[in-house]
């Protein structure tokens, strides 16, 4: 019989050990479920993982992998500050629209003045707009006890349906034709985003993305703040009794997170999808969950994390091109990563025991 | 008659049990006889419960034989113990309150007979046994010497040959105990054998025939209670002569306004089924202990919230030295002076994952000056931590151990000492000893009574009359959420105690239905 008993400290080991033992089961699991598809396994792995830094087209996709890791990073920062003080913030794909929306507008509004203070009022008001759409959950669970999980999931459909009249109406390029969509911000260089060197794929918003992993960094490691943010996840009455105003935390946490996920909108719409379209957003705001529980809520941790699950997003879709896996596939196969990673994490704080029958 | 003179019920053969890092038990022997009282008697961590829970089947040994009746006896699950007839009362409840007495004891039945015909046992049982229960009534709405009897009156349905008991009387008022002790000594004279696991001396002396004493998981000693004194046996348990504190000299304080000053202290509880706090009133000058006894569930809880400035008030609820703090939350009342300890350890007083470094971070954080612009000294956190555990004799393999693999006796000792090394003003603890050894309870009792020689306004919440009639210089008692008015200390006797506390709850109701 195998049962699990409770360790008497976390295991240091397990605990840094547990990203990669899950990344080594998905490759595996992942594989069968390759070799069941009817394509070869280690391909399929090697263009996922290998290909898009080493590749033929390396020189491109490396720049891709920041691209896509800033927005997952800066999310998932933001977020992890809430999960780890137990408040769950589901909903940053709606903040992260509401960003994008709130700093277009600025820019869109102003168009075409040319001033050096229209981009920084942009990712202003972009934080903002993540801010706002994040203390509606706030305030409703602050006031009315909501569950803050229900209430910024089904906001994430509501910001979509925003989404979709901004760049129909009230946000649409006059000079488009008709066709959805606002104006291109590649094309108004006071409110662009542009990548800073060359082939990187660096832009403003990976340069956010760092500052919010050293500053997350420095909150958890050094500050009272990030140590009350730890005790209300671990201990909620021992935080009362240190001091902590549970109602503040969930202010402050849904409101740091969601200003997060709004940064990293304006910061994509000015930058790498220049423009508010209907297909805006790809779904950041959820796959930066996976990225916070990959990178244990640690912020180098989720640095790390972002920037593989860039990767897999990059290789995956190499793969479905190249090798024609489908995309569910691959989807499936970044879902594995999230399952493992739970599932073997249940070690850092549990052992297996093995007992022979009867003897428990 | 003694131990040796009976045909041994349950006879016990170098029964040992280890589990990772620590020795429970190490070749325990010792037997009980028909119709005997038998008290097990050791500090917290001696390893009683270890052995009563193999007696029970709850805990196999890892080595030695246990016979019971003539035949061998190796309960896998308590199934099979209750089989065999023994039965067990804990000391933590297993009952759901929102049901009635009768539904609880069914739960808990292999095969329960049909209602109406239990109900009518139970009153039948109760009613031999002198232990008053209504099968009708919701055990919410039950006081805690109640919701034992469901359990006892559990276990005698079964009609039991051997019946353990955990720490019976930690939950009962004096006159409780006495009606317990008669139920007992009924059924010993009925044959049925008890095992009785306690550490308050003078209940072991009048109740029990023998003690097996045990000390790190060995018998060290078997007396006949009734021959040793209560010390004798105190130091047979810890092994070391015991000492009684000592009082400061005492001291005139300049006259100010009372370091702590409650004011008609009304609230709501905040916890469900809790109590609500009703007009309570008292102060506590410099240099004073005020202890605060009643049964656990009337409103401690809630005072210590509403003290610590966990649960707020109006502003003039709560002063001290005139200042209203009865508004403010605990970092204020710190700043003011307070610190405090609430009764349960690991959650509240302590996060159970967190090192003890960061949990001496938890409430050291302002008056030890830890934090400069929110910026968290850890170098000074860790020292302060250290020196706790130094000064408070805490055993952990170091600071940076979770809060949650100490020993609750450990625990408790650290969470004590961080309060009580914060040169404080008012200082607010709730079960002081609970869980430690005889030896550090008394050094703690001390450290409690050197902080108030040193101007400190002590209020102690506890179940332990003994402990509170030794320390406190004034006795009050929590009932219902009212307090009574705080009487000296000096020439209080027990029987008076006990009326303060309420008597023998619900007897006269219980009776009626009976």
């Amino acid at each position: 019989m195998v049962t699990l008993e409770k360790r008497p400290s976390p295991s240091r080991f397990w605990s840094a050990a547990t990203p990669v033992v899950a990344v080594a089961l998905t490759m595996l699991a992942g594989g069968v479920m390759f070799a069941l598809l009817g394509k070869n396994p280690a391909e399929a792995i090697r263009t996922i993982f290998w290909d898009p830094l080493f590749g033929e087209f390396a020189w491109y996709l490396r720049g891709q992998l920041l691209v896509k890791a800033g927005p997952l990073i800066l999310i998932a920062i933001g977020l992890s500050l809430g999960f780890r003080a137990g408040i769950w913030n589901i909903g940053a794909e709606g903040q992260y629209i509401m960003g994008a929306i709130f700093g277009a507008s600025v820019g869109l509004a102003v168009f075409p003045t040319d001033n050096r203070l229209i981009f920084p009022a942009m990712i202003i008001a972009g934080a903002f707009g993540g801010w706002l759409w994040g203390m509606i959950p706030a305030i409703l669970k602050t006031r009315f006890n909501t569950n803050e999980i229900l209430v910024s999931l089904m906001l994430v459909y509501v910001a979509e349906k925003i989404l979709s009249k901004a760049a129909l109406g009230f946000l649409r390029n006059p000079e488009g034709a008709g066709f959805p969509g606002s104006r291109n911000f590649n094309s108004y260089p006071a409110a662009a985003n542009p990548e800073l060197i060359a082939g990187t794929g660096m832009h403003w918003g990976v340069v956010m993305a760092f500052i919010a992993v050293i500053f997350a960094y420095i909150l958890l490691q050094r500050h009272i703040l990030g140590f009350q943010i730890k005790l209300a996840g671990q201990a909620p009455r021992a935080a009362r009794f240190h001091g902590v105003n549970p109602q503040r935390m969930v202010v402050l946490c849904l409101g740091i997170s969601g200003a997060c996920a709004g940064l990293a909108g304006v910061f994509e719409v000015t930058g790498p999808a220049g423009q508010i379209s209907i297909d805006f957003n790809v779904g950041y705001g959820f796959t930066a969950i996976i990225v916070a529980f990959l990178g244990r809520l640690n912020p180098v941790g989720i640095l790390l994390a972002g920037l593989l699950m860039a990767l897999t997003y990059i290789g995956g879709e190499m793969a479905s091109t190249n090798l024609g896996l489908p995309a569910a596939a691959i989807q499936a196969f970044q879902g594995m990563l999230l399952f493992f990673l739970l599932a073997v994490d249940v070690m850092t704080n549990y052992r297996i025991r093995l007992f022979t029958k009867g003897a428990a | 008659m003694t131990a040796t003179d009976r045909p041994p019920l349950l006879a016990v053969q170098g029964v040992t049990k280890a589990y990772p890092g620590v020795v429970a038990n190490a070749d325990v022997s010792f037997s009980v006889g028909a119709g005997e009282i038998h008290a097990l008697l050791g500090e917290n961590g001696a390893g009683k419960s270890t052995l009563v829970k193999m007696i029970y089947g709850l805990v196999k040994p890892d080595s030695g034989t246990m016979t019971l009746r003539g035949a061998a006896y190796a309960p896998s699950e308590p199934r099979a113990a209750r089989a065999s007839g023994v039965a067990m009362v804990f000391q933590h409840f297993s009952l759901f309150e929102a049901l009635d007495v009768a539904e609880n004891v069914a739960l808990g039945m292999e095969n329960p007979p049909p209602m109406r015909e239990l109900a009518g046992r139970i009153r039948q049982v109760s009613q031999d046994y002198g232990l008053p229960l209504d099968p009708g009534r919701k055990v919410g709405d039950l006081s805690a010497g109640e919701r034992q009897r469901v359990e006892i009156v559990r276990c005698l349905l079964q009609d039991p040959k051997l019946l353990i008991m955990d720490e019976p009387t930690s939950v009962l008022t004096p006159q409780e105990v006495e009606i317990l002790f008669k139920t007992l000594r009924q059924l010993a004279s009925e044959g049925t054998a008890i095992l009785y696991i306690s550490h308050k001396l003078e209940e072991i002396r009048s109740l029990c025939d023998a003690a097996t004493i045990l000390r790190r998981g060995r018998v060290v000693a078997t007396c006949t209670p009734r021959d040793k004194t209560a010390r004798e046996m105190a130091e047979m348990m810890v092994g070391a002569v015991l000492s009684p504190p000592e009082r400061g000299a005492r001291r005139d304080w300049p006259a100010t306004a009372p370091a702590l000053q409650v004011t008609n202290l009304s609230a709501a509880s905040p916890i469900p089924f809790g109590t609500s706090l009703k007009s309570i009133s008292f102060s506590v000058g410099r240099g004073q202990v005020l202890g605060i006894a009643g049964v656990a569930g009337n409103g401690q809880d809630e005072l210590m919230l509403a003290l610590s400035g966990e649960l707020r008030t109006a502003p003039g609820m709560v002063q001290s030295f005139g200042v209203a703090l009865g508004a403010k939350g605990p970092n204020t009342r710190r700043r003011a002076g307070f610190v405090a300890a609430p009764e349960d350890r690991l959650g509240h007083a302590a996060a159970p994952d967190m090192s003890l470094v960061e949990n001496a971070l938890l409430t050291g954080a302002i008056r030890k000056g830890l934090t400069r612009n929110g910026f968290i000294d850890w170098a000074a956190t860790r020292d302060f931590a250290e020196r706790v555990i130094k000064a408070y004799d805490v055993r952990t393999p170091g600071s940076g151990v979770a809060a949650r693999a100490l020993s609750g006796g450990n625990l408790q000792k650290f969470v004590i000492g961080r309060e009580l090394s914060q040169s404080p003003d008012v200082i607010l603890i709730n079960q002081p000893t609970w869980g430690v050894d005889a030896s550090a309870a008394a050094a703690i009792r001390q450290a409690i009574l050197d902080r108030a020689a040193d101007g400190a306004a002590v209020v102690v919440i506890s179940q332990d009359l003994d402990e509170l009639l030794e320390i406190a210089d004034s006795f009050a008692v929590l009932n219902g959420g009212r307090l009574s008015v705080p009487r000296p200390v000096q020439g209080l006797t027990i029987d008076e105690i006990g009326l303060m506390m309420g008597g023998a709850h619900g007897m006269e109701v219980a009776h009626g239905h009976a």
